[in-house]
């Protein structure tokens, strides 16, 4: 989205490299720091990147209702995470590709998602994951860090045929680092050295295991360093911070000077308040306390006061927002909730073509269906 | 339960889950046998994400009970390395949909280091997994792909249907000293509850069950599946005056061939009820094996009632993905009157 110049944020990478601390640019209040730079964004563009925030937490806590009254199913909250997956969406040019995990609500929407897909996913119905046709998405990807190799493939691709304005940003999380498709996928990263970027959403915890559990590494940005791949930690609960990071590291993948590497694997430092999923009980496996100290760090609260401090936002810009999107999360929910699917979307996209024996069996299905009503279909332990 | 383990067991039982069971199997056996021991993601202090090791942390500590980074891989590989060791682990793969990054690690390994080895070194490993659909899980949470594991050599393939085979199964895949797949019907973790002994006891491997005596037709089934057949079988009963006999097979690898047979020479018809895709799928072996052994004793094509060759679809169609009662019993209704 930006075309500013990023080289004062790369200097800062750097910087920050050597002492592993995290960049910031916001203090935990959400004043701009002495030492820091504001990324180059307009007021329109800062009010976007806020407003989404919002939006996401908005959704977020209307979701987690919507899965406690039944209307949804097991759903994956993000709050606490919302700064850094709308910022590092915010940092990708429209062409650049985005693969995500089952958390990324918010990462998807803003590169093109459609809200009331997402939540008729929630629904059960795969039709959800149908992306629109001028968006470069992929469904979210729920086993953990399948996707990399895979993104790290999608970008060679793009290389390989010359698309060099074309970059694509991997979402995962802490725990996906133990996996040997991380391992596999940032080593042919930095081996065929590939437009992408890799964002690690360390969010602490992989359900119940705490991240130091997950590696003896101090930090995961390091483990960059062994694949010929940039490592960078930043403050993940800072949007503007995880901007100024993943808007370099998209430049530097599309374009690298001469002593650059195209990859990076970006450290988001952050926190989830909530469950891993609305399937588990945090309170079973870690202290309330913890969350409550990252709350003091939250990444609406800090944006939303630096916007006024620099007059960006005001009361009566701010309730503007707020109306416009709990309008537009409204409508996402009717529109999901109204949505209908029949038992034919089981068989269609399975094949191209779809087999004559496949076909039989779905037929067979259809006679019983017509015999017996669908009800008698309702529940398999009668 | 099989009538010898209650004999065995005396009075002392107390009413269960099928996921008790499991943890009941595991407890009482991390106390008699000190090899023991289970690890997985979320095993410990969360005790599991369907709570089958709920308690096992405290009682036997973070070294026996260990929760391990998230990678399927190298949890089944190094439970593969410390069963060589001469520990006994029980590792855990938190959804089946979740642990094809272990295959490789199962086939190629620990199937067959007793055969690579000439015998030379075994590999007394237990593999559990949730497996199945029905619970509105997310996409890749209902997979039921037993017949990956069945088509492999050297490993042995569990499903328990009942809280008392939950315990006694499991402690029979603990002692045995091949590697075993012990694949757990979440749909029926909680469904219901039976006495169960309290004491440590073993149901063998290999023993299929015989839920119900019947002479008009055998359906085979297992796991999650064997309820909506019983189900089935007495609304044929009420319904039709069809006499269904009930096979659970309870072990796929080795599949019980003696009993599955018998149970056809008595009744000439056969059908089979499993969730897994129809292609490939386990009916397909079972219906061979009836072929190959009693084919004279036909009076009807073999049926198979199964869940469709297509992905299982998210929860809002799983129900008509899944076989339940009408299918079942349509099923069964067809190939009693061809």
């Amino acid at each position: 989205m930006s075309t500013q110049d990023d080289t004062d944020y790369q200097n800062a990478i750097e910087t920050a490299q050597l002492d592993d601390e995290p960049i910031r640019i916001l203090d935990d209040d959400g004043t701009l720091l002495s030492s820091a730079e504001p990324p180059a964004l307009s007021e329109a563009e800062l009010l976007e990147m806020y407003a989404d925030i919002k939006l996401a937490r908005h959704f977020d806590q209307r979701a987690v209702s919507f899965q406690r009254q039944g209307r949804i199913a097991t759903y994956a909250p993000m709050t606490g995470q919302e700064g850094s997956q709308v910022a590092t969406s915010h940092a990708l040019d429209d062409e650049d590709w985005l693969f995500p995990t089952y958390r990324d609500h918010a990462a998807k929407y803003v590169h093109g998602a459609d809200l009331a897909a997402l939540l008729k996913t929630l629904r059960g119905y795969r039709e959800g994951y149908a992306i629109p046709d001028d968006v470069n998405l992929m469904p979210e990807y729920i086993p953990i860090a399948t996707q990399v190799p895979q993104a790290m493939g999608m970008a060679w691709g793009q290389m390989l045929q010359g698309n060099d304005d074309t970059a694509v940003l991997c979402h995962l999380g802490d725990g996906a680092t133990s996996e040997g498709d991380f391992h596999e996928g940032l080593n042919f990263a930095g081996v065929f050295d590939v437009p992408a970027v890799f964002v690690c959403n360390n969010n602490q915890w992989a359900i119940s295991v705490p991240r130091e559990r997950q590696t003896a590494s101090e930090t995961i940005a390091e483990k960059a360093h062994a694949y010929g791949v940039e490592g960078v930690r930043v403050d993940g609960m800072d949007p503007l911070a995880v901007y100024a990071v993943t808007r370099a590291a998209i430049k530097k993948a599309k374009a690298p000077t001469d002593d650059e590497r195209r990859p990076t694997l970006i450290e988001s430092v952050q926190y989830r308040y909530g469950a891993h999923t609305t399937s588990d009980d945090p309170s079973v496996y870690r202290d309330e306390a913890e969350s409550e100290a990252w709350r003091d760090r939250d990444p609406l609260d800090r944006l939303e006061t630096y916007l006024y401090q620099t007059d960006v936002l005001n009361a009566e810009r701010e309730a503007k927002i707020e109306a416009r999107i709990e309008a537009e999360v409204a409508t996402a929910i009717e529109t999901a909730e109204a949505a209908e699917t029949s038992p034919e979307r089981m068989i269609e996209h399975v094949y191209e073509e779809t087999p004559n024996r496949l076909q039989e069996q779905f037929d067979e299905l259809s006679t019983l269906r017509e015999k017996y009503g669908d009800d008698a279909f309702a529940e398999v332990l009668g | 339960m099989s009538s010898a383990a209650a004999t065995e067991a005396g009075s002392m039982t107390e009413r269960l889950t099928l996921v008790e069971g499991v943890r009941e199997g595991l407890h009482t056996e991390m106390e008699r046998d000190d090899r023991v021991m289970v690890l997985g993601e979320d095993v410990g202090k969360n005790g599991g994400v369907f709570r089958a090791t709920e308690g096992l942390y405290d009682e036997f500590g973070g070294g026996r009970v260990v929760d391990t980074p998230l990678a399927e891989s190298g949890i089944v590989g190094s439970a593969i390395g410390l069963a060589l060791s001469g520990l006994r682990p029980v590792a855990e793969m938190q959804f089946m949909g979740f642990m094809y990054p272990a295959f490789d690690q199962l086939v190629s390994h620990a199937a067959r280091l007793r055969s690579r080895s000439h015998g030379q070194y075994t590999c007394p490993l237990v593999v559990r997994a949730p497996y199945g659909g029905g619970i509105r899980a997310p996409e890749h949470h209902s997979e039921s792909k037993e017949a990956f594991f069945v088509h492999e050599p050297g490993l042995k393939v569990v499903i328990p249907s009942t809280p008392a085979d939950a315990k006694g199964l499991l402690t029979a895949a603990i002692r045995d000293p091949d590697p075993v797949m012990f694949l757990e019907p979440k749909l029926i973790y909680r469904a219901f509850r039976e006495e169960v002994p309290q004491k440590s006891y073993e149901v063998s491997l290999g023993e299929a069950a015989v839920r119900r005596e019947g002479s008009d037709i055998s359906v085979y089934t297992w796991g999650a599946m064997t309820r909506p057949t019983l189900i089935a079988a007495d609304n044929l009963a009420d319904e039709h005056g069809v006499d269904c006999e009930v096979v659970d097979l309870r072990t796929l690898s080795p599949l019980d061939a003696g009993t599955v047979v018998a149970s056809f020479e008595k009744t000439g018809r056969a059908a089979v009820v499993h969730e897994a895709p129809k292609t490939g799928g386990v009916g397909a072996e079972i219906a061979t094996t009836i072929q190959e052994e009693a084919l004279m004793y036909q009076e009807a094509p073999i049926k198979r009632i199964a869940g469709l060759d297509a992905p299982i679809p998210l929860h809002a169609l799983e129900d008509y993905y899944l076989p339940q009662a009408v299918r079942i019993q349509d099923g069964i209704l067809e190939t009693v009157e061809f």
